[in-house]
């Protein structure tokens, strides 16, 4: 999803030229109104005090940003000392997010690489069946996962049928069934932009790697990766970063022992936590995690850009 | 490896599909085919719950995803037919901008937004913070066909003595139809997909599709959810099918 709209193309003709700011007003009042102006109060109520269950008292302070990172005693008059409650969640969403990212990159290139190199009539079809998937309620694909995986799920009755394994895998509820949910929902995501870099490889490249003596796996390595990597990155980052702030596959399929962030989250406002500034804080962390990386993306692909 | 690929994507909703036709009343046992949960869904106990969260989801999602694709419309005439301005980046950073920002963040924003200005969660929250995000997947159909016309038309109309006015009514807007109605598609489809940001600006006592389903699984897996599932999971596949026609149909030759 990043970057998508971010270049607004070349093909900048100027017949509406007069009448573009009214034709943008409206998105400015909705999208400033209704996206911009909250996202802002958001970072200002991170700095506020809290109120017993919900709600805010305007009195500017740290005391969020110093919960989520230190620990100060139980009587909060200790020296702080850096506390892993808060951190270690957010290291287990990165490292949840990352494991998924990697398996669909496993399933997900092989996959793109093989629709792109096939005949342009039928490639259509191969991306249309891909797409459909994403096009389906993401709650209803994780609720499909849950009940596949279960302990006497449809899966764990298939394997014994076969006689594969005795007794039911116990999957539900552990951090691989988080990370499979989220390979499973974020999967198209990393095939479409890989498919779309490959398509416009040349392949005459790897032709002539081959007339050179070059074995097909040092030609994958030392022409088409490097040529890909652009849509390599964007499919990673594109399973990455909604993987990070998940909430549907931890809640559904982790239950209570595999918090990940978007839990954490959720838990402040619509949970018995009910802290509002802690819960900023924490969506504050989350948004600067994830602007570093398009940062770090935007940054590769214009070096990208201006290496061809 | 493909195949691989396929057979992940699409077991688990093969299987919700096969089990939501289950006469038995248990979820874990097959007792024969049967229509007994869909029956369920529209006259049983809890249809009263679904019929309100549907007309919700429905409504909620034509409105919204009318008013998104209209909104980017306009932005896409500005942004692609516009010229070169200044405001010309802001405006594009600020419509990617929902989709940059990580739902569950923008879930957040939007509630305490909401709250700090005192305005009652319900339908109109849920309706209003949907119309705001949908815009940018309204946008980018919109913009990707609105790039893929040449201006030449435009100009061929008004060297005719056509105003600009009617260029656009009569040239530019029916060859965007496409790109409109693929961004209006996405736009529904998202709206009526959300559960996050639903979840944290509806008030107590309304519900979405998304978040009755949310509430019903929570407390265990029923039959009757593998049913709605299945009608909302081939609503998707009809609306992404439609969707993949009218892209392909090419209207400028």
């Amino acid at each position: 999803m990043a970057g998508g709209a971010a270049s607004g193309g070349s093909a900048a003709s100027d017949t509406y030229a007069k009448a573009r700011h009214w034709l943008l007003m409206p998105s400015w009042m909705v999208l400033g109104f209704f996206v911009l102006m909250p996202v802002c109060l958001m970072v200002i109520y991170s700095f506020l005090t809290k109120e017993f269950r919900g709600g805010v008292i305007w009195e500017p302070t740290l005391a969020a940003y110093d919960q989520f990172f230190f620990d100060r005693g139980l009587f909060g008059d200790s020296d702080p000392t850096l506390q892993w409650t808060y951190l270690s969640i957010f290291w287990r969403s990165i490292w949840q997010a990352g494991l998924a990212t990697i398996l669909s990159l496993l399933i997900g290139f092989p996959t793109a690489y093989y629709i792109a190199t096939r005949p342009a009539s039928t490639r259509a079809l191969w991306v249309f069946l891909i797409t459909i998937p994403y096009w389906v309620n993401l709650l209803i694909r994780t609720v499909s996962m849950k009940f596949l995986l279960r302990d006497e799920g449809p899966m764990n009755d298939f394997l014994i049928n076969i006689g594969l394994i005795g007794e039911p895998l116990q999957i539900i509820n552990t951090n691989l069934a988080v990370q499979l949910g989220l390979f499973y929902s974020y999967l198209p995501f990393m095939v479409l932009p890989i498919y779309a870099s490959v398509e416009r490889y040349n392949f005459t490249m790897s032709e002539a790697a081959a007339d050179l003596y070059a074995t097909k796996f040092t030609t994958l390595r030392r022409i088409v990766l490097p040529a890909v990597k652009p849509g390599v990155i964007a499919g990673c980052i594109l399973v990455f970063v909604p993987s990070l702030g998940a909430f549907l596959a931890p809640d559904l399929l982790g239950g209570a022992k595999n918090f990940m962030i978007g839990s954490l989250i959720e838990e402040q406002f619509k949970g018995n936590a009910g802290n509002w500034p802690f819960g900023a804080a924490a969506s504050m962390v989350l948004l600067s995690m994830v602007i570093v990386i398009l940062l770090i993306f935007a940054g590769q692909q214009r070096r990208a850009g201006a290496e061809q | 490896m493909t195949i691989i690929c396929l057979f992940i994507l699409y077991a688990p909703l093969v299987v919700v599909t096969i089990y939501s036709f289950n006469a038995s009343e248990s979820i874990t046992t097959w007792g024969g085919m049967s229509l007994r949960w869909y029956v369920d869904i529209f006259v049983g106990p809890e249809s009263a719950k679904f019929q309100q969260a549907a007309i919700n989801s429905f409504s909620i999602a034509i409105i919204a995803a009318t008013v998104a694709t209209a909104i980017a419309t306009a932005a896409a005439t500005a942004i692609v037919r516009g010229g070169k301005y200044r405001l010309r980046g802001p405006s594009l950073g600020l419509i990617s901008l929902p989709i940059m920002v990580p739902e569950i963040v923008l879930a957040v924003a939007t509630l305490i937004f909401f709250n700090s200005i005192g305005f009652t969660r319900g339908y109109m929250t849920i309706l209003t913070a949907h119309t705001a995000f949908c815009i940018p997947f309204a946008y980018l159909p919109i913009q990707a066909r609105m790039q893929g016309i040449e201006d030449t038309y435009e100009h061929a109309a008004m060297d005719l003595y056509a105003t600009k006015t009617q260029a656009f009514r009569r040239i530019l807007f029916p060859l965007m139809m496409p790109g409109i109605i693929s961004g209006f598609l996405l736009a529904f489809i998202v709206s009526l997909d959300d559960f996050i940001i639903t979840n944290f600006v509806k008030g107590a006592g309304i519900e979405t599709l998304p978040t009755a389903i949310f509430g019903s699984v929570k407390q265990g897996l029923k039959p009757n959810i593998m049913a709605i599932s299945t009608l909302l999971l081939g609503l998707s596949v009809v609306m992404v099918t439609i969707s993949y026609f009218v892209s392909k149909s090419d209207n400028t030759k």
